[in-house]
């Protein structure tokens, strides 16, 4: 049955959106505008010169490059402007998208499974109107950070039709991964489902795009399966084509398309797909202090160690194609003496580092989750109810630990895996997870950080994902960038010893311990005296 | 008379294997303030969903002001004002912001003295941010927002559940207020005094089924009244009295349950007996509940929570 006015109030409820979120949209440009021109700035001043960029470009045929770069144009004549959006233009498109999907799951599910959108909706709003307004929100915030990265661009003396390219491909990139957190949350009842999925679904247009490239540095017919790879296969800078644009653009179109045709096939409230009514009463898995803990970290953890163990393996069985990329450049082989078995090593060193930054994340989100139950009251009902604040705090910071341990050895093993499977050499296995191992003090020492904000901040706890996002930026940039070594080791992840590639320094990891411990006692005895905040 | 406000016929709404409406009908005529009364999970907040096309009906019809609940909704939503059960608030904004956004979606004339003395009625601090408010707080706001908008149908679901005594008298007195403006209310609760206070009629759900509805006399009139008296005489006539239940003696002191249609018979037995004094105490909703919800509680071998209380009310469940 069609349903009269189906758009009226659109254009309030735009406006209401934009006002809830015109803080969080204003830091995500200005960080993403403000990193394009420092990124550019920063370029210019470490490779002056041909020479010394087409030095660099001469380092980036190997497939842990490629994977983290993007696909290999004018590596020949390897120009600023080349240079700055093969190295930079993956960063921005996979934070684009990020805030994309966070944006969208909160306006389209967020809103309604909180019954704020119940409110709404009884008021003379059309049908399609909540939805058509959180996608515009979505459309402007785009929108905004694509103008503030051309503008950077321009700023940073890299202007013309490429720097609205750039922009333009960002945006519609956010937009298709924002469309597909609409179809997500379609799916699904709660907002965090709805997002991690979509998380997902750019994971895998991530490893697509990168595993790729690798087949065939401009790009193999794999690579264009990934909406990531349309935008950098514009030729940014090199050798300009905007038709690939077009494609993100009618993907982003479908997909908004299929989210409003889901949306009239389900109730208010519910996902697609159906609840299953749960247990009647609770095992006795959940009945400790550390049960609750675990069922409510359980999505998370599984979801995390599932990307990361696909992240391992697919990163692993690239392996082989560093024997290719030597092959093709015999010059390297004279200049260095290279040994097969180092170059993986460094490989593997390199791709366990990644991995870690991802175990850092999912600690981090663990341990903020603790805050989240304290904001909604919940964390209220258990401490009435008996348990110890420090117990309670405690037996939830160890179920994380825990938890990022087995994340940390999987990851390890699944890279190990496939290293093992492309070279045959069955070592690699027991010795990758064994070294991801070797992380564990960074990741408690950003763990422990993050606890010590909620216990003794906890309104400022929302900060640890600036030192994720940190950690991030220096393994992405901070060689490129040629950033000084005290800035680069503020990242507790960068101060880790590349193993196995180099050995087990035992000072970084004992200190980085010792740092983690002191924070997690600083974070109980914090929790234990101060106001529960909701 | 004229089409009535509200008019639903055999709304059947399932979810998954359960069926929250079963065949549901309400009529609400215009001008009166409609009691909706049910216990938790009987499907008064499904009914009011399908009637707000927040929710489409498997089957049956739904007209709000003679409209199409769903296919008109948008127009619908025009001319009704609804606060829902439990209110969520956006926890960034204020609470005079919220009022005003939501007034302000609705359009429509600005009723600012309205708003501002709806916002002193009910003691809300609008300048405090929403996730600070407590539930009382929360259903305030929508509670101003609703009140302040001038509709012709208010659709109120549970609407005093977070407020105290005071604020419950406050907003006993604004649906007063608007019924003598005209309005038409439907107030959902499972608080029965309220809905006896308040409404001219009730319908009663249980299980996703309306299985009473009419004025108050007239469910009254299907139930029983408890009589107490002190007589010298011998109250064995009593006993022949057809309608008279559960009669019980203690040394001069009578009580027991008496359909209302035999109320006078009694009466005159009792003037007979040489009565000191007497209590007639109509039914209250209470009992009426309990007559449809006792024996619910009975197939599932335990009590519930809605309604249990008064001790007397028990005994006229079957």
């Amino acid at each position: 049955m069609r349903t009269a006015e189906p758009w009226t109030a659109t254009g309030r409820l735009f406006r209401l959106n934009l006002r809830l979120d015109r803080v969080r949209i204003l830091v995500w440009v200005l960080a993403l505008a403000g990193t394009v021109y420092g990124t550019v700035l920063a370029l210019q001043e470490t490779f002056p010169d041909g020479e010394a960029r087409q030095a660099r470009a001469a380092l980036l045929d190997n497939p842990s490059a490629v994977m983290m770069t993007g696909p290999a144009f004018g590596a020949d004549d390897y120009t600023l402007g080349a240079m700055t959006a093969n190295e930079l233009s993956l960063s921005v498109l996979v934070a684009a998208a990020v805030m994309s999907i966070l944006l969208a799951s909160r306006h389209v599910r967020a809103e309604e499974e909180s019954g704020r959108l119940e409110v709404v909706r009884a008021l003379p709003v059309g049908r399609f109107a909540p939805a058509a307004a959180a996608l515009g929100a979505v459309a402007a915030a785009d929108a905004a950070v694509g103008a503030g990265i051309a503008a950077g661009l321009l700023a940073g003396g890299l202007g013309g039709a490429d720097a609205v390219a750039w922009g333009l491909a960002t945006a519609l990139t956010g937009l298709v991964f924002g469309a597909v957190a609409a179809v997500t949350a379609q799916l699904t009842e709660h907002s965090r489902a709805a997002s991690g999925m979509a998380m997902a679904v750019l994971g895998a247009a991530f490893l697509v795009r990168g595993v790729g490239d690798v087949i065939e540095p401009s790009g193999s017919w794999l690579s264009w399966l990934s909406p990531i790879a349309w935008a950098q296969q514009t030729r940014l800078y090199v050798d300009l084509r905007w038709w690939p644009l077009a494609l993100s653009a009618a993907l982003a179109a479908v997909l908004l398309a299929s989210a409003v045709v889901l949306a009239q096939r389900r109730d208010l409230g519910a996902g697609l797909r159906q609840a299953r009514p749960g247990r009647a009463s609770a095992g006795p898995s959940l009945l400790s202090t550390t049960g609750v803990a675990r069922r409510l970290l359980r999505g998370t953890f599984a979801g995390w160690t599932a990307g990361l163990v696909l992240f391992g393996l697919a990163f692993g069985s690239l392996a082989d194609s560093l024997e290719g990329s030597i092959a093709d450049l015999p010059s390297l082989g004279d200049w260095l003496a290279v040994d097969l078995g180092a170059l993986t090593e460094s490989f593997a060193a390199a791709t366990l580092s990644y991995l870690a930054l991802g175990v850092v994340a999912f600690a981090v989100s663990g341990v903020l989750r603790l805050r989240g139950e304290e904001e909604d009251g919940r964390a209220g009902l258990v401490l009435t109810a008996g348990v110890s604040r420090v117990r309670w705090m405690l037996g939830w910071l160890a179920v994380v630990g825990v938890e990022a341990v087995l994340a940390l050895v999987l990851a390890g093993a699944a890279l190990g895996a496939g290293v093992t499977a492309t070279t045959g050499d069955a070592r690699w296995t027991g010795e990758l997870t064994l070294a991801a191992l070797a992380y564990l003090p960074a990741v408690l020492a950003v763990a422990g950080l993050a606890a010590a904000l909620v216990g003794l901040v906890p309104r400022a706890a929302g900060l640890s994902w600036a030192v994720v996002a940190y950690a991030v930026f220096v393994a992405w940039f901070g060689q490129l960038l040629d950033l000084p070594g005290w800035a680069r080791n503020l990242s507790p992840v960068q101060l880790t010893p590349l193993v196995p590639a180099e050995g087990w320094a035992a000072a970084p990891l004992v200190g980085l311990t010792a740092a983690g411990l002191s924070l997690v006692a600083a974070a109980a005895a914090g929790f234990g005296r101060r106001d529960l905040i909701g | 008379m004229d089409t009535p406000v509200i008019e639903a016929r055999g709304l059947v709404k399932t979810f998954g294997p359960t069926a929250a409406l079963d065949g549901f009908d309400l009529t609400v005529p215009a001008g009166r303030v409609a009691g909706f009364l049910g216990p938790n999970g009987s499907g008064k907040s499904t009914a009011i969903r399908v009637l707000l096309g927040l929710l489409r009906a498997d089957a049956g019809t739904a007209r709000v002001l003679g409209l199409d609940a769903w296919a008109d909704a948008v127009q619908i939503h025009r001319r009704t004002a609804y606060v829902p059960g439990d209110t969520s608030l956006w926890p960034g904004l204020t609470g005079g912001e919220i009022i005003d956004l939501l007034t302000g979606i609705r359009g429509g004339r600005r009723r600012r003295r309205r708003r501002d003395e709806l916002i002193e009625r009910f003691e809300l601090d609008p300048t405090k941010k929403a996730r600070s408010y407590s539930k009382g707080n929360r259903q305030k706001v929508a509670l101003v927002a609703a009140l302040s908008a001038q509709a012709e149908l208010y659709v109120l679901d549970e609407p005093t559940s977070g407020l105290d005594p005071l604020m419950e008298a406050v907003f006993t007195d604004e649906v007063r207020r608007l019924s003598d403006e005209g309005s038409t209310v439907l107030l959902s609760s499972h608080i029965l005094a309220e809905v006896e206070k308040l409404c001219d009629t009730v319908t009663i759900i249980r299980a996703g089924r309306d299985v009473e509805s009419g004025t108050l006399a007239q469910l009254r009139h299907l139930t029983r009244s408890a009589v107490t008296a002190t007589t010298t005489g011998d109250p064995a006539r009593l006993a022949a009295v057809e309608g008279l239940h559960h009669l019980v003696h203690d040394d001069g002191r009578l009580a027991f349950d008496v359909d209302d249609a035999r109320i006078p018979e009694v009466l005159r037995v009792l003037a007979d007996l040489g009565v000191q004094n007497l209590t007639v105490a109509p039914p209250s909703l209470e009992e009426l509940f309990l007559r449809h919800y006792g024996d619910r509680s009975a197939e599932q071998g335990c009590g519930h929570d809605a309604g249990r209380g008064a001790g007397h009310g028990a005994e006229a469940s079957r």
